[in-house]
């Protein structure tokens, strides 16, 4: 018990302190774990031992992600993503096998050695992949997808593997059948029909079990009212599928991820997402730890050209197989390159596939080692691999602005202003200034938004747009303006301050989060700020008012006054900003102001509205008396 | 951020010139532009451009008032539209002049003031007369404003008009600009007079 909660406490402090300092340095949350579980392994401080026990553990975090991932996708998206899994996936596989292990037998192995190796270094790593890819922003859409297609792929792949690989064996077996994780199933001493016909038991087990009995099974727990058992139940579910799926020989993520997508449907969805998601991102660190914790310090140091050598070759081979099936396949260069850097390392299928291969004889146990330190080193290369790519791609576009021969009329010449930021609220002012003949450059980190808007001969650069040498090569020092519309509060302050700095003279228009957020950009040197839930609140506000029975134009006057009320108040507020009291009292004060006039227009003698124009009451009085004046006489 | 520009020097209390310009489409019109710059410069008149600070006709109708009762003399400037004032000079005159205020029972806030009404056309001036094709001379057109005037106890100065705006070169516009400068000036308090 001690032992646990010192390795509990270790693996919680790497987790802690290497991640968010990964993260300042942009190296990302992978690699920080990586990190950690490289310097808290055992050729390190050695705090903790290379426990399988440790690992399995961690590996759940995998069936957890891909049960995560299985309530995002419908069953029909499954259905239209077939030819991404079978075509794309499947090429993937039997291509990059076949090419590492064609480099295989040209470094001198026996041709069965080399084809298993070839099919086991096929794998990619599934969890580094998705979340590497989630953290760029890039999980959603095309080069996710078709990442994820490969991946999906590979874990049905490697099923049959497990059939297959003990065929190449060169070598009297060990201990076939036997080494643990995805091969060992209660099932391998039965016939191989019946091993078919309970794989379909359990996948039909899983379909019909989420269909049916899930739903009343959730409504039951909900009315009790228990939040926990509500989450136990959540994970007995993805529990309980992967060692139905490990039992019959599927693998569990698979499983977890069909079950997944079996209740995506249902009502229940969100509220699993939410229950399930802190033990996916706990679960994946304690995998990456694990995985940076196995990797073979003295086995590199021992023979380092070699490992290095294995691991440049490898993700060499597999970005270029991986790239050129993705420009097949029709996809863009920008998309196919980023789906081939981030598959081109080897997975953690590799580590079981391999520990089995030994078993089963068809691999030497210090190849496999080899080989095994070669897979883990070129995991953690992946988020290094990644950065590689985004640096290049956003070097390119500095280097050649126009890349697409399609950049159409708008954007010839210097940009007159420069996007930071092209989401939701990016595209709706860059779309009214090029509507208005403007011409304006946009930084976006998101490249299908990218691929978007240059199919449109749009100028966008790809990359973090709070640095400055991706500034300059927008064109910055020419533009008239800087418009920063990041969905990143500490960001958006970070590129205004930035900016104002290096440019005296540039006018810069911000994105604000909230008010104090706003004060803080003007503060640090915005031109001028927009509130982003300001005005559409206030519209939405004034439609309320018309369907509450106020004419429109009344409605309409009606938030014309609040508005001028409140941007007046903000001013006010402005000098305060800074000295926390006095802005609380101020703004406490203001508050009272609303309320007054909040009351005002309920009497309807608010000086302000236009109420005492257009057939005013006193006018009317005056008519009156006149009428009867005029009617005396 | 709806505080007004107060482009013009600041005038002293009760004393100046205010200039209220109305053009929906300042940037079009040279004319107008021309007018502006050249009103603009003199001391003694403080400018006001409505549709650069009430695009949305949100008038604010308390700081209105105020600056009216702050000048001596009420300048409108304006291109006649449908033979009368363009939509938010219309807007802003129903808003801000108001009953109590401008006129009827204590309403006296204008008492006094002079008005002055400076008015560009796109038609010649031969156009407004009763066999011209607008049939109409421009005293016509603009009595509204001078009955408004009237109403409110205030004197009313004689228009400035600059016919067939749109037609005129560019020295052409910069005399009109000159002869404009000169008028505000003459309604300026002696001292203030350039």
């Amino acid at each position: 018990m001690d032992s646990f909660l010192i390795q509990t406490v270790f693996y919680l402090g790497a987790a802690v302190i290497s991640v968010p300092i990964a993260k300042r340095l942009g190296l990302g949350s992978v690699l920080g774990y990586l990190i950690a579980g490289v310097l808290i392994g055992p050729h390190a401080l050695s705090l903790v031992g290379a426990e399988g026990d440790v690992m399995k553990f961690a590996e759940f975090g995998v069936v957890i992600l891909l049960f995560l991932i299985g309530l995002e996708v419908q069953p029909s998206t499954l259905w239209e993503m077939r030819r991404t899994i079978f075509g794309f996936g499947g090429a993937q596989v039997v291509v990059t096998a076949l090419a590492v292990a064609g480099v295989a037998v040209v470094l001198g192995l026996p041709w069965q050695t080399a084809l298993a190796v070839g099919l086991v270094l096929a794998m990619s790593s599934t969890a580094i992949v998705l979340q590497t890819l989630d953290e760029k922003g890039l999980r959603q859409g095309p080069v996710g997808r078709a990442a994820f297609g490969v991946l999906l792929l590979q874990d049905l792949a490697v099923i049959p593997l497990f059939a297959l690989l003990p065929l190449l064996a060169t070598v009297a077996p060990t201990t076939a059948g036997e080494a643990g994780g995805h091969g060992a199933s209660l099932m391998t001493h039965l016939p191989i029909w019946a091993q078919i016909a309970s794989v379909f038991a359990a996948v039909a087990a899983v379909v019909g079990g989420g269909r049916y009995l899930v739903r009343p099974l959730f409504r039951f727990i909900a009315e009790s009212r228990l939040r926990e058992i509500f989450t136990a139940a959540a994970l007995l579910i993805v529990v309980g599928v992967a060692s139905l799926m490990q039992m019959v020989g599927l693998s569990p993520a698979l499983g977890a991820f069909l079950a997944g997508v079996v209740l995506a449907e249902s009502e229940f969805r969100r509220e699993l997402e939410t229950d399930i998601e802190p033990f996916r991102g706990l679960l994946l660190g304690l995998f990456f730890i694990t995985v940076g914790a196995g990797v073979d310090l003295p086995l590199i140091a021992h023979k380092p050209l070699t490992l290095l050598g294995l691991v440049l070759g490898l993700m060499t081979l597999k970005f270029l197989v991986m790239l050129g099936l993705a420009r097949l396949f029709g996809a863009p260069m920008r998309g196919a390159a980023a789906v081939a850097t981030a598959l081109a390392q080897g997975g953690e299928f590799a580590f079981v596939l391999l520990t089995f291969t030994v078993g089963a004889g068809v691999i030497g146990a210090p190849l496999a080692a080899l080989l095994t330190a070669a897979v883990a080193v070129s995991m953690a290369l992946t988020p290094l691999a990644m950065m590689l790519y985004e640096r290049i791609a956003a070097a390119l576009d500095a280097a050649v602005p126009d890349v697409t021969p399609d950049t159409g009329a708008f954007d010839e010449g210097e940009p007159d202003i420069i996007i930071a930021g092209f989401g939701r609220f990016g595209q709706i002012t860059g779309r009214l200034l090029t509507a208005n003949g403007f011409r304006s450059t946009v930084l976006d980190s998101d490249i299908e938004q990218i691929d978007l808007l240059r199919r449109f001969g749009r100028r966008v650069h790809y990359g973090d747009a709070t640095r400055m040498d991706l500034l300059r090569a927008a064109g910055i020092e020419r533009a008239r303006m800087l418009i920063v519309a990041l969905d990143d509060r500490e960001k958006t302050v970070e590129l205004v301050e930035t900016a104002r700095k290096a440019f005296p003279d540039l006018v810069i228009l911000a994105r604000a989060w909230d008010r104090r957020h706003a004060y803080d950009l003007l503060a640090n040197g915005a031109d001028a700020v927009e509130r982003e839930t300001f005005e559409s609140a206030l519209s939405l506000g004034t439609t309320a008012l018309q369907k509450l029975g106020f004419r429109a134009h009344r409605a309409h006057r009606a938030a014309s006054f609040f508005r001028r009320h409140d941007r007046r108040s903000f001013e006010e507020l402005r000098p305060m900003w800074g000295q926390e009291e006095a802005y609380i009292l101020a703004s406490r004060d203001a508050a009272k102001t609303m309320e007054r006039l909040l009351a005002a227009d309920l009497s309807r003698l608010r000086p302000g509205d236009a109420g005492g124009a257009w057939d005013t009451a006193s006018l009317e009085q005056e008519l009156r008396e006149r009428a009867e004046k005029e009617g005396a006489e | 951020m709806t505080t007004l520009p107060n482009t013009g020097a600041a005038a002293p209390a009760t004393s100046g010139v205010l200039l209220v310009l109305a053009h929906p489409a300042l940037e079009r019109s040279r004319a107008n532009r021309a007018l502006a710059k050249a009103a603009k410069g003199l001391s003694g008149v403080t400018f006001r451009d409505l549709y650069e600070t009430y695009p949305d006709f949100a008038i604010d109708i308390e700081t209105e008032q105020a600056a009216l009762v702050a000048h001596d003399v009420i300048a409108l400037q304006f291109p006649l539209y449908w033979y009368s004032t363009p939509a938010l000079l219309k807007e802003w005159l129903d808003l801000v002049w108001l009953h109590g205020f401008a006129y009827g029972p204590g309403g006296e806030a204008l008492q006094g003031k002079r008005l002055f009404v400076a008015c560009t056309t796109g038609a010649g001036a031969k156009a407004y007369h009763a066999h011209g094709y607008n049939r109409f001379t421009m005293d016509e057109f603009l009595r509204p404003l001078e009955q408004t005037a009237h109403l409110c106890g205030m004197v009313w100065e004689t228009p400035f008009v600059v016919h067939g705006a749109a037609v005129k070169d560019d020295a052409a516009l910069k005399a009109e600009a000159e002869r404009y400068r000169a008028r505000i000036g003459s309604l300026l308090p002696a001292e203030t007079e350039v």
